[in-house]
This record gives C-alpha cells, structure tokens and sequence, in this order.
C-alpha cells in the first residue's frame, strides 16, 4: 500500500490533501468535521485585523454549469474572516489541540505595514498552528484596501512582506500568489528572495460570470450591482497546472516547495499537480460542490494510483513530469505523429471530419464509395490532434508516430529520427543567434 | 353511475372515472424544462446526421436540439416546423424507434438513442404554449388557386407550404373535422387536450386556405370540376376503404371495423360512455390493431386478444408497438387465421380461428382450429384506397395513385400524397413530406 503521507516543509499530515484557505475553512465546526472525514490538513480562511470586515448579503458564488448542472468553473466575491481574530484563533488552537497529527495552517492579510505584520505574527503562532500562509491573491474586494492580489501583483511588495514575517516568526512561511499577473514566474522569484519557505499557487482569476440579460445586471449582482469575483474549480485547472509548471522549471525557483491549487476534483488532478512539482495540494471548490467526504475517494484514488505504478510514497513522483515541459523552440520538428481512426470503435458521427474539414487540414473524409465512412488522409494530416481532442468516443482516434524510415507522404520526405528543433531549422532567420 | 367492471357482453362504464382519466391521459409523460436539456445534451451534433437522413422531412434534428440545449424554444420549433408543419404531432405518433432514433449514432455504445421524439415534442409544445409573433408569412399573392382534397397530414401540409408561397387555397374535407387519421384515427392516449385541432387552428392561421368541411370527392365535389377551375388539384384523401377479413361476416352486434371505434374513441366527448366488450379479439397486426386493442384495454376490457396470421417479425406494428400492446396487458396470439365469427342472437360471441404455418414459403392452414370467446371483434386487417371518386382521370399502381417522387400524378393539373399515394409507408411523418414536396412542385409549375 503507497504512503500518503505527507511533510511539506516539516508539516506532516496523513496525506497530501488541504483544505484551501476559504469558506469552508471558515470556523472549527466546518474544519473538525472535514477532519472527521479525512482530511490531512486546513489552511484556515484567512483572519485579519479587528474590527473585522464585512460580507455582503446577497449573493456571494456563482457558478458555470453543463447542461447537466455539473459545475465546470465557480467564482465567489467573499472577503477574508468576518469573524473577530481572537475567536477565530481560539478556534485554531483547540483544532489543532485537539487534532495533532493534521496539519492546520494560519492565512493572514493585513495592510503592508511592518507593524502590522509584527503584531499579528506572534498570535498567530501562539496558537500552536503548523505554518503561514500569506494571502498575497484574493482578488476581489480586499485588493481595492491595497491587500491580496494588490500585493501579489508587486514583487517588491511580496518580497518585503516575506522578509518581515521570516523576521518576526519562526514557522513556514508559504506565500500564496496571484495569477492575475502577466508573468508567474516573478512573484514566486520574490517570494524566494523573501525567504519564503514555499509558494501556494494559484488564487482565483478576476471573472464576471455572466449577464443577467433579463435586468441586464452583471451576475451575480447584490442590489442591481455586481463586483469582479475570483474564479475556480474544475475550469482553472490548465492555468494552475502552467503556473506551477513555470515555476518548477524556472531556473531561479526550482526545488522551491509548492502547494498546487486549483480546480483539483479528482485524484487525478491531484498525482497531476504533484507530478508537475507540487510537494501537496489544496482543494476548496470540489468541498463546495459535493461536501467534505470527496475526500475519501481522493486518498483512495491517488494510493490505487500509486501502487499500480509502484510508487511508495508521494516524492517518488513529484515532479516527474517537470522535465517534458519545455519551450516551444525546443520541440523536435523532426517527428511526425498522424490520426488513426479506429474504425470497431468509431460510431460515424462526423465531427472529425467536418472539424478538421472547416477548421484545420481537410484530412478526414466523410464517405468511401458511396457509404459514410471517416477515415484519415496521411498526406493531409499535419498531426494537430484536433480529431482525437473532440471525438466523443474514448480511444476512437489515436495519434501514431511514424518510425524513422518511413514517409511521411503529406511532406514527400522520410522520417530521419534526428532530432532537430527551430533553434537549428533552415526558416529560423534566428538559428544562429537563437544557438 | 354503477361500475360494471365484470358485466358480460359489451358494455360502457366499467371503470371509475379516475381510471378512464388514468388510463386516457398522456401515454409518455412530455420532458420538462429540466430533463430537456439533460437530453439535448447526449446530441453528438453530428455531421451531415443520420438522425436528419432518416426522417422522412428531413428536419435538422442536431440544429433543433442544440437550440433546446440553448434556451431557444422558439428557434428549436422554428428548425422543425420549417420541413414537419406538422412537427407538433408526429412527435407524438411518429415511430422514431424505426425513423431518426434508430439511426442515432448514440445507439452503437448505448443502445439508447437521443429522445428525439420527446425533445421535437418540447420544443413544439413549448412553442405553441406561446407562440408570439407569426414564424410563418405568405409570400405576395400568385393570383392562383389550388384545390386540396383531403384535410389530412398530407393535405394540411400541402395548403399550408401554398399558402407560404402566396397561392389561394381552397381545402376540401369529407368529416366535419379536418385533420384526417389526426383527428380520426390515433390512439386517444397520444394526442390528449384536443392537440390535434389546436395544431390546424394555428396552421390555417397563415391565412390564405378556405376551408369545405363535408364535401367528399365524387359526392359534393368532382375531380373535372376542380380541374376545371382551380390551377391545380392535389389529392390527399387517405384511404377510405376497410379491408374484409376475407370470410363470411354475419350482420351481428359487436363486429367491427378498428378505425371506426378509434374514431368514436376520440370523438367521444365522455370516453366512459363508449362500450367495450369484457372480451374482446381484434384480427390484425398493423398499428391500428394495437391502437384497438390497448383502447379496448384501456376501457377495461378483461381479454384482449390480437391475433395475427403469420409471425411476430411480419407485423406491421413494430417492436415498440407490440412491447406496448403487451405491457398494456394485450395477448398477442401469431399463427392463426379466423375461420367463422360465432354468431348467438345477433350478438357476436367468439371466433373460430384455424393455425397457419408456413408451408413452401407460402401461409396455409395446418387444418387444425381453436375457438376465441369475445363480445367484441375488431377486424383491422388493413384500409384501402378507394379508387371510384377519382374516376379513371388518374393512374393508378397495386389500387393507389401513382405519381412521381414529387408527387405529380398522370394527369398535368393532378398531385397526390399521404396514404392513398403508392409507394409509401402509411406514415403521418411522410404524409406531411409528400404534401410539400407536392406544393413546392405545384409552386414550381404554377410560377416556374
């Protein structure tokens, strides 16, 4: 049976999994019972400086759906603790009392003042939690007060609140960052410089989700008015995966530990986000969707997962996958891949080929004398995997290499099996320089 | 009113009226808002779609499906009613296990097609709930008129694509109602809420079509006469004819032709005070038999009995039907032609049948025979095109009108469809084609 268990940065918990800092970390009712269920750890929704701030009334989340009302994206408009410091921390420290071996992580936001950060710091660690999370990424509301995301989206500002808070306690300190920033890979360099322990990545992403076309209101809207909310869930998984990637490779931060978030649903997304770096994960909208016991099938899955490959414990695969992440320049022009459609399996609906017929290479065609019929033509298909990206039937259309020796017949030429990539290709005006 | 639920011989009023209200309500329940996009969701879209291929209009099922999967009703109905003016009933009666859903692509993994007769039903049901403004305009006037005889799918289709294309319309029909097997012959169950007259009330709404109930082909009205003065004729008057059961049929209380009872059926304004049999045989295997013998069920009939001459594979029912009748407690009896309708005091009290087989490819009877006790015997071996009122003006093929793939007749002011066309399947959904391929032909020679 694989080991779950996990140590990020010196915090161990049963397994990989957190709660992210958000409502359902709110208070001790909802941690204990996610706790009851089996989750490893909680950062705790993030507390500030009394007084406490205020939500709003209406409406707080919104969600994109299938036609089946699954929730593919959501988004939400909550502040930070609406609660006074002293009782959320109260809370903290009987939690972690009382549940010694899960991880419980604090998430502080308070205004970028040295002061500031020295005042809280010292409670905070009193209550006996595991680490610090700061929340340099919420970006609604608490970013227009010069918090969250205003902070994140400033590297000298990150830097300079993670040197104060490694001055002034002596826990991990996670930084969790922002993705509304052009470029991941300088906030995270900041955090480092900082002396931040770790990043978390990502927070949500600045999103209206909709238009109430009716009153003709942004949605969701609180009285006629709706604020930018931060998005998640299911939807934001390929942009958390890219960022944290980034970070991964990124010469200047590689090894730096990293707390994947975003849109993890499954276990899958779990062993994927490890896979490209992540030392644990944070879950909050799939808790949201579905309640705390999704927990169960996560652990269940991810050690299934690693006994078939015969990993023993989560550093056996984490970050694996980082070294196939590459620059575009760097990919081998020399190899060709084309479609195959499986013809047992294909149920000839069609969109292969009127996809590829409107939209890309005009590879696919639709009858063979005279019947219904798809199939691929070699000496059109450029490889580009559309066929296979949208046919609704699992396996139906695959992608096959040709071997070194064969002809690609849309190009007339043999497949060398060199390697060669832009850097070295005769259009490159580049290829010197670029060498 | 006393329930006389066992009471022998024929007799009405043997259930409670909560039962006949059961039992005559909508036999498949319509999708609600909910379950309509969930559905409309399994549509693959697919290319140049089988679904689309296969039904006999052509209507773009994935276009109309994608539109409910949209919110847009209208738009859905619209992509229907375009190709299927009658798109609001063949959703309800259209065999689609034969037609679009049995060329769904979703069947080769699932077994299990996309709703498509359930969703076109949503979408059309949605739709005349509240209609707005008018989806279909005539054209400017041609100046030319058109003689539509028969007010039935084929015929109703007809004068409405005319009148789309700005000719004058004059329908003709021989019932006081128009709509033909729509209003006369379908199963009570499939088209509650008087669906059908609702549907001609909006269709006729386009403007442009007079309508002559009443008048009958050779009766009130004479082919030369219309010829004579209208620019064309489309005939669409089904089949008025009744098959005989081929042996003697005594003059007895309780013998019946099928479509005669499904039509007291559903012009009953009480379905209680129609009289049923406690045992009841109906000879046949097409759909009409199975709309006889699930009605007779449905008013509380004790034994049902379809009895069939050859085998369940031959049946003009199909599967879906012939699963209905059964679960609808209907005993399908194959193999057995009717000898003798057992004739006591006036009063038909049973059939004697003789088995058949196959023998040489051909039926015959094996010489052995069984007796079926009945009060009621429907005899729904068939209709037939009754050729006299159309004189010898028109060529004929195997007893129907013959005429060309749009519908064009032998003679050059003449087109046909529906029923008494040769050459079809006796579909409403292919009634409604040939009427307007008829009237895009009509349009074409009148104005091309």
């Amino acid at each position: 049976m694989a080991d779950l268990r996990s140590d990020f940065l010196g915090i161990k918990s049963p397994n990989p999994f957190w709660l992210a800092s958000a409502p359902p970390t709110d208070k001790e009712y909802n941690v204990v019972r996610a706790f009851e269920q089996g989750w490893g750890g909680v950062v705790w929704k993030t507390v500030g400086e009394d007084p406490p701030i205020v939500n709003v009334n209406g409406p707080r989340y919104a969600t994109l759906l299938s036609q089946d009302r699954r929730v593919i994206g959501f988004n939400n408009i909550e502040l930070i603790s609406d609660r006074p410091l002293k009782q959320n921390l109260d809370e903290m420290r009987r939690v972690k009392r009382d549940w010694p071996d899960r991880a419980v992580v604090a998430s502080l936001m308070v205004p970028c003042t040295e002061d500031a950060w020295r005042d809280i710091l010292p409670m905070v660690e009193d209550t006996g939690c595991d680490g610090i999370e700061l929340n340099f990424g919420c970006p609604h509301g608490m970013s227009e007060r010069g918090m969250g995301s205003a902070v994140g989206q400033v590297p000298e500002y990150i830097e300079m609140v993670a040197r104060w808070c490694k001055q002034y306690s002596k826990l991990p300190i996670i930084v969790k960052l922002t993705p509304n920033i052009t470029d991941i890979r300088f906030p995270a360099r900041a955090a480092k410089k900082g002396g931040a322990d770790a990043v978390s990545l990502i927070n949500t992403i600045n999103s209206i989700m909709g238009v109430d076309l009716e009153r003709m209101t942004m949605h969701p809207s609180t009285d006629g008015r709706g604020s930018h909310g931060g998005y998640c869930g299911y939807a934001v998984k390929p942009i958390a995966l890219n960022m944290v990637g980034e970070i991964a490779r990124d010469p200047e931060t590689h090894g730096m530990p990293i707390s994947g978030i975003g849109g993890i649903t499954t276990w899958r997304d779990a062993a994927e986000f490890i896979a490209l770096g992540a030392g644990n994960v944070q879950v909050c909208t799939a808790a949201m969707v579905y309640g705390f016991k999704i927990i169960k099938d996560l652990t269940d899955g991810l050690s299934n997962f690693m006994d078939e490959q015969g990993y023993k414990s989560i550093s056996d695969f984490q970050g694996k996958a980082v070294p196939s992440i590459a620059n575009w320049q760097q990919l081998n022009l020399n190899h060709i891949e084309k479609a195959v459609i499986n013809q047992e399996l294909c149920i000839q609906c069609g969109r292969c080929h009127i996809v590829c017929e409107d939209t890309a290479h005009q590879a696919i065609i639709a009858t063979l004398n005279g019947k219904r019929h798809f199939e691929v033509k070699d000496e059109e298909c450029v490889g580009c995997n559309l066929c296979v990206s949208i046919c609704p039937v699992p396996d139906c259309i695959t992608m096959h290499t040709l071997a070194p020796g064969e002809t690609d017949t849309r190009t007339g030429k043999k497949v060398s099996g060199q390697f060669a990539n832009w850097t070295t290709h005769p259009n490159n005006p580049m290829r010197e320089a670029v060498k | 009113m006393e329930q006389k639920t066992h009471a022998g011989g024929r007799c009405a009023g043997r259930l409670s009226k909560d039962e006949y209200a059961k039992n005559f309500s909508d036999s498949h329940a319509p999708l609600n808002r909910v379950q309509a996009v969930i559905e409309a969701d399994r549509c693959y879209y697919c290319f140049d779609a089988p679904c689309t291929i296969a039904c006999p209009t052509g209507i773009d099922i994935p276009t109309f499906i994608q539109r409910i999967a949209q919110d847009n009703v209208r738009g859905a109905a619209k992509a229907i009613l375009e190709e299927n003016i009658l798109g609001g009933m063949c959703a309800r009666v259209c065999p689609t296990e034969v037609l679009c859903e049995q060329a769904c692509v979703r069947n080769t993994n699932e077994d299990k097609p996309v709703e498509i007769g359930l969703l076109q039903r949503y979408a059309t049901d949605g739709y005349f709930a509240k209609p707005g403004a008018p989806m279909f305009t005539r054209a400017a006037s041609s100046g030319k008129r058109v003689a539509v005889v028969g007010a039935g799918p084929a015929g109703l289709s007809c004068a409405h694509r005319l009148a789309m294309l700005g000719h004058a319309i004059v329908l003709f029909d021989a019932n006081p109602k128009l709509g033909g097997l729509n209003e006369y012959g379908l199963a009570t169950y499939k088209t509650v809420d008087g669906f059908a007259q609702k549907e001609i009330e909006w269709l006729l709404s386009i403007g442009g079509i007079e309508v002559q109930t009443g008048k009958a082909l050779g009766g009130d009205i004479v082919l030369d006469h219309l010829v004579r003065d209208f620019d064309a004729v489309f005939l669409g008057m089904g089949l008025a004819g009744v098959n005989a059961i081929g042996i003697s049929e005594p003059q007895a209380e309780g013998l019946r032709d099928a479509v005669a009872f499904i039509a007291e059926l559903r012009q009953a304004t009480d379905v209680a005070s129609v009289p049923i049999g406690r045992q009841v045989v109906v000879i046949g295997g097409g759909m009409t038999a199975v709309d006889a013998a699930v009605q007779s069920r449905k008013l509380g009939a004790e034994d049902v009995t379809i009895v069939y001459r050859r085998g369940e594979e031959a049946m003009g029912a199909s599967d879906y039907e012939q699963n209905w009748a059964k679960t609808n407690g209907v005993k399908i009896k194959h193999w057995a032609a009717p000898k003798e309708v057992l004739v006591n005091g006036g009063q038909v009290r049973g059939v004697r049948f003789a088995y058949t087989s196959l023998k040489d490819g051909k039926l015959a009877e094996t010489g052995e025979t069984f007796e079926l006790a009945a009060d009621m015997v429907f005899k729904a071996i068939g209709q037939t095109f009754e050729a006299a009122p159309v004189g010898a003006a028109i060529a004929l093929k195997s007893g129907r009108i013959s005429t060309d793939d749009d519908g064009r007749t032998s003679h050059a002011k003449v087109w046909a469809g529906g029923d008494c066309r040769y050459g079809g399947r006796d579909l409403t959904v292919e009634a409604v084609e040939h009427g307007k391929l008829a009237a895009i032909s009509i349009d074409n020679t009148l104005c091309g």
